[in-house]
């Protein structure tokens, strides 16, 4: 496309709403001891792939 | 939800409910502005009186809504599952003393307001036992030696990472421990045994010396930059494991951004720098008025660190870090930190509390690890605390990047823990904008090169 381009193409799909895994950090434990934010996490599944 | 935005020359468009985010020509922004502004389902066909460019880029964004990246249905909330009540992360306060003053602590110069108080070993390994057993399956557990300054305490620090691998092991658990330092006591022993132990090494300076000086000073008012420094560049060198340095901006240094820069130009690549949350009374608390200052200072960083990106030495500012392909998933960031739910911190005594944060609310206290149980119905509580149940988050564009915010901010500014703190929110949206649009300027700098390769050859 000459006048979009598009960074992603990864989607939060549907199904994922009830699933989680849990074994993933939580943000508090990383560098983030005043102001929350959870995009920056990893996620602990796709590490290991 | 559609989230238009122009910064730095880029025209970016995040579909919230899917997460994508497109970078478009200046005419494919203003065509998306009108396509939004029709009802919806978009029309394939383009409105009539179309330029042919204008119907081209009608064109392009139609089968980006075909393909489920633009106007794609948001999540379904309502089906949406909570946190799951299982207790996988602990902040253990190791020490409620400190060997620093900083002008804007929230645990009341290390104490907490409670009296100076350094944990015993039996509390802490009563903690990593409760820690054990609270957090059922989940193998992968985490422990932040926290403060105050763990470091006044490292000999029950040292025992409680032997203690825990000696106890993780037949459990089939992990446990990746943290340290959060000022970095004064440290030395060639202890920055061995964090660089061999520790999971994660956070590291407290707040950016250009006089900064730091000013905000902190050790207990005779002097100041600290000339101290932590080498030594944490020491540690830094010798480590193979995760780290950060980590300050705070208040209303007295607004500049901020001169404070990450400066930190990095000190050699660390990889910064994390705060808003200070204080009562609005405090002289250095951020004020809304501070607002538009605040969010210049932000696109001011995010374009320096485009620029070192494109010297070739880009470092990470934790705020900006977002992954677009391989973040956490949607269960994760419906529910944000996980505060009181699945992450609480232990005092010295072995008072359990929601977080770090709430260790100032005695009214918040959810057991002790000495009688091994949690206050479920206030664990309840915080397992509520989601996106999918909060009002004000689910109209938010950037609800699935911040999971909902903090809910220590939300208690100490609004007195609940689910009503947004509204500065706080707008802050984030802001670092969102600015991620976002350092991805579209990387992406176009990695073309660039690529091209210049193609070219070369």
């Amino acid at each position: 496309m000459k006048n979009v381009k598009t960074l992603n193409k990864s989607t939060y799909a549907k199904k994922s709403v009830n699933a989680g895994c849990g074994e993933c950090q939580v943000s508090c434990q990383s560098a983030c001891k005043t102001s929350c934010t959870v995009a920056n996490q990893k996620c602990e599944k796709k590490n290991k792939k | 939800m559609l989230h238009q935005f122009e910064q730095n020359g880029y025209n970016i468009a995040l579909d919230s409910a899917s997460g994508a985010v497109h970078v478009l020509s200046p005419l494919a922004a203003s065509v998306l502005r009108q396509m939004a502004s029709l009802p919806l389902p978009p029309s394939k066909q383009p409105p009539e009186g179309y330029s042919e460019e204008k119907a081209e880029c009608w064109d392009d964004l139609y089968s980006l809504y075909e393909d489920g990246t633009l106007f794609s249905d948001d999540i379904d909330m309502e089906n949406a599952s909570y946190a799951s009540g299982l207790i996988k992360s602990m902040c253990l306060h190791v020490s409620h003393d400190c060997n620093m003053r900083c002008r804007y602590c929230f645990a009341g110069t290390g104490d907490f307001h409670r009296g100076r108080q350094l944990m015993d070993l039996e509390t802490g390994k009563k903690a990593i036992d409760f820690l054990l057993k609270e957090s059922g399956p989940i193998k992968n557990l985490e422990l932040d030696f926290f403060g105050g300054e763990p470091l006044l305490n490292f000999d029950v620090v040292k025992e409680l990472v032997r203690y825990g691998r000696e106890k993780e092991a037949p459990l089939g658990k992990n446990i990746r421990f943290t340290i959060t330092t000022n970095g004064a006591l440290l030395d060639d022993d202890s920055i061995a045994f964090i660089n061999e132990h520790m999971y994660n090494a956070v590291l407290s300076v707040d950016g250009r010396r006089e900064v730091n000086d000013l905000n902190r000073p050790f207990e005779d008012g002097s100041g600290s930059y000339d101290t932590i420094i080498p030594k944490f560049k020491r540690l830094v060198k010798d480590r193979n494991a995760d780290w950060y340095v980590r300050g705070t901006y208040t209303r007295d240094n607004l500049d901020f951004a001169e404070d990450v820069l400066s930190l990095n130009d000190e050699g660390f690549d990889q910064i994390s720098v705060e808003p200070v949350v204080l009562p609005e009374d405090n002289p250095m608390a951020l004020r809304e008025e501070d607002l538009p200052v605040i969010e210049a200072e932000y696109e001011r960083l995010a374009k320096e660190m485009i620029e070192r990106y494109r010297e070739g030495r880009p470092f990470t500012f934790f705020h900006f870090m977002i992954d677009l392909d391989a973040g956490p998933c949607v269960y994760k960031r419906l529910k944000g930190c996980g505060c009181g739910a699945e992450y609480v911190a232990v005092t010295p005594g072995g008072d359990i509390y929601p977080c770090h944060q709430f260790v100032e609310y005695p009214e918040y206290k959810m057991g002790n690890v000495n009688e091994g149980k949690v206050d479920r119905a206030a664990q309840r509580k915080f397992m509520r605390c989601a996106i999918t149940r909060n009002s004000e988050c689910k109209l938010c564009w950037a609800k699935y990047f911040c999971g909902g915010g903090c809910p220590a901010n939300n208690y100490g500014f609004n007195r609940d823990i689910e009503k947004p703190y509204k500065l706080g929110c707008d802050i984030e949206r802001k670092r969102v904008e600015c991620a976002l649009m350092i991805k579209a300027a990387e992406a176009e700098i990695d073309e660039e090169r690529e091209n210049s390769l193609i070219a070369g050859i």
